[in-house]
């Protein structure tokens, strides 16, 4: 690394451009000041953020941070569903069979052709009339020891709220799942037929082929784009807002009508999803340097 | 007695192709190919490119489809039946041209990935195999790197150990040093002629007539889709029958 120090200082042109830059901030927060006549108040934020437990005598979590576990919850669950079925879709996409390409180029243009707003509104009517009921949560809740539902509360959020919660996931999974299809078949379409008839050659399955030799690879060429999708995914789980799923932008609104304090509270919330996406960035671009282990 | 035995296992027919015919479109690749490969014996294949040379090494273990005729690879027959195909490609190894070695796989990783997979061994028997052969091809040393660290004669060299990791009957060679840097297509075919040696079975489409008349027991020379003349090489050598024969290789021999 060291040999690779490319010219780094700073040159007549960056200062301009980074001169315009402030300029430019200055100017839109002036402006914002004078045209708009408004009182800044911060004042509330913090206690929706944290709040004095008089019973315990320390703080506790309130709404906005639980909103952000809720966000955190349903991003993860939904990044591990929407990984499943979008790897299974992918996989499908490239078979020589019509069947599986079909099933899989039906749902991948059914869910991208259909902007997520109107498809969540539909789509819950489906998941919490039908497949809900179908997976007896409530019934499972009950039956749960303490124990279980500690460990389950941690895993899906609060007892009263997994229904919704789960609701959530299902809808979120399923919108993801087809993006995430599209970028494994890319992947897979990406590595060379000399690999599959290696892999042929000593005898391995198509099955093998695909597992240890084809995915690998795919993956590892897609996990940039992939990291895109999972930070798009977790900045759409505000979407589920809508079908009063109880994140981070739900709650969000919820206090900004009723404190009427729109621009402290959505600032506040803008900055805590770019904390979350940022470590997600991040942690993604660790996971690529390390992969690339054997491009040395 | 033994003599008998002996002659019976001379005659042994490991791949038999009866009037192989395969189009790629309307392209006619392979046209009427007869070909027999007893046990032991070394095939060389070679003809201008676009022949159907590759074709036809490909067609044995089912890399390409043959459309027509009869293709029966010790014993077992090669149709659409999924077992029999598994059947031929676990005893024949195949080298490539560009290697096609597993890129994200060390070089021992590489080696031990078939054993294990279809044969059920231990990581730890697979290991040991594979050093084995790593050995064999003088490149035990590199076993941990993996491929892209390697030039690409050792990288051939490792799909050759990869190959015969899997105790193939049948070794096939398409092409295995043109896309080589000229020092190391020694190091490649020295390999090859330890493996010829050896007693192998072996077909390899070549152009490195050194090496032909080296190992070779039978020389094939493809036209047009067309075996055009099959002999000895001393005979395919100095007294090619046919006119199509003695132009390719005075092309190439000529330098």
């Amino acid at each position: 690394m060291a040999g690779r120090t490319k010219k780094r200082r700073i040159q007549p042109l960056d200062v301009v451009v980074l001169g315009a830059v402030v300029a430019l901030v200055g100017y839109v927060a002036y402006r914002v000041d004078t045209v708009l006549v408004y009182t800044w108040d911060w004042g509330v934020v913090p206690t929706y953020l944290f709040r004095w437990d008089e019973e315990t005598g320390s703080l506790i979590p309130n709404l906005l941070m639980k909103g952000l576990a809720t966000t955190i919850r349903i991003s993860i669950w939904s990044m591990v569903f929407a990984s499943a079925i979008g790897l299974v879709l992918g996989v499908a996409r490239t078979r020589r069979r019509l069947f599986p390409r079909l099933v899989s180029w039906a749902y991948v243009e059914f869910i991208r052709n259909i902007p997520p707003v109107p498809f969540l509104f539909l789509f819950y009517f489906f998941i919490s009339s039908q497949i809900i009921p179908l997976l007896q949560i409530d019934a499972m809740l009950n039956r749960a020891s303490p124990g279980t539902l500690a460990v389950l509360e941690v895993l899906f959020g609060p007892a009263n709220l997994m229904t919704n919660f789960v609701s959530g996931t299902i809808s979120l999974s399923m919108m993801a799942a087809a993006y995430i299809a599209e970028i494994v078949r890319a992947g897979i379409q990406s590595i060379p037929r000399g690999q599959y008839e290696a892999g042929e050659s000593i005898g391995l399955s198509n099955l093998s082929v695909m597992r240890y030799i084809v995915l690998p690879q795919a993956i590892e060429r897609v996990v940039p784009p992939l990291a895109g999708q999972f930070i798009t995914l977790i900045k759409d789980s505000s979407l589920v807002a809508l079908i009063s799923i109880q994140e981070l932008s739900f709650l969000a609104m919820e206090i900004a009508i009723s404190e009427q304090r729109f621009f402290e509270v959505w600032i506040v919330t803008g900055f805590m999803y770019f904390i979350v996406c940022y470590s997600c960035a991040l942690a993604f671009g660790r996971l690529e340097a390390r992969m690339g282990a054997h491009r040395r | 007695m033994t003599e008998t035995k002996h002659a019976a296992a001379e005659e042994t027919v490991m791949i038999r192709m009866e009037g192989v015919n395969k189009w790629f479109d309307d392209f006619h690749v392979l046209q009427d190919i007869d070909l027999t490969v007893r046990l032991g014996e070394r095939v060389v294949v070679c003809g201008p490119s676009g022949s159907g040379k590759s074709t036809l090494i490909r067609c044995i273990n089912r890399l390409e489809e043959h459309e027509a005729g009869r293709i029966v690879v010790d014993g077992i027959e090669l149709d659409d039946d999924t077992k029999h195909i598994a059947e031929i490609r676990a005893e024949v190894g195949m080298v490539f041209q560009q290697f096609n070695l597993f890129p994200h796989l060390t070089v021992l990783q590489n080696c031990t990935l078939g054993p294990i997979k279809t044969r059920n061994m231990s990581p730890r028997e697979a290991e040991a195999l594979a050093m084995e052969y790593l050995e064999k091809v003088r490149i035990p040393e590199q076993a941990a790197k993996y491929p892209s660290q390697l030039s690409g004669g050792q990288q051939q060299r490792v799909a050759i150990a990869r190959s015969l990791c899997m105790a193939p009957k049948i070794m096939l060679f398409d092409e295995p040093t043109s896309a080589l840097d000229p020092e190391m297509i020694k190091e490649v075919l020295d390999v090859m002629i330890d493996l010829a040696e050896s007693g192998m079975t072996m077909i390899c489409v070549t152009h490195e007539m050194g090496f032909a008349k080296t190992v070779a027991d039978t020389m094939i020379f493809m036209d047009g889709g067309q075996i055009v003349e099959t002999g000895p090489p001393d005979q395919f050598f100095s007294t090619p029958k046919s006119d199509r024969t003695k132009l390719f290789l005075s092309q190439i021999l000529s330098h």
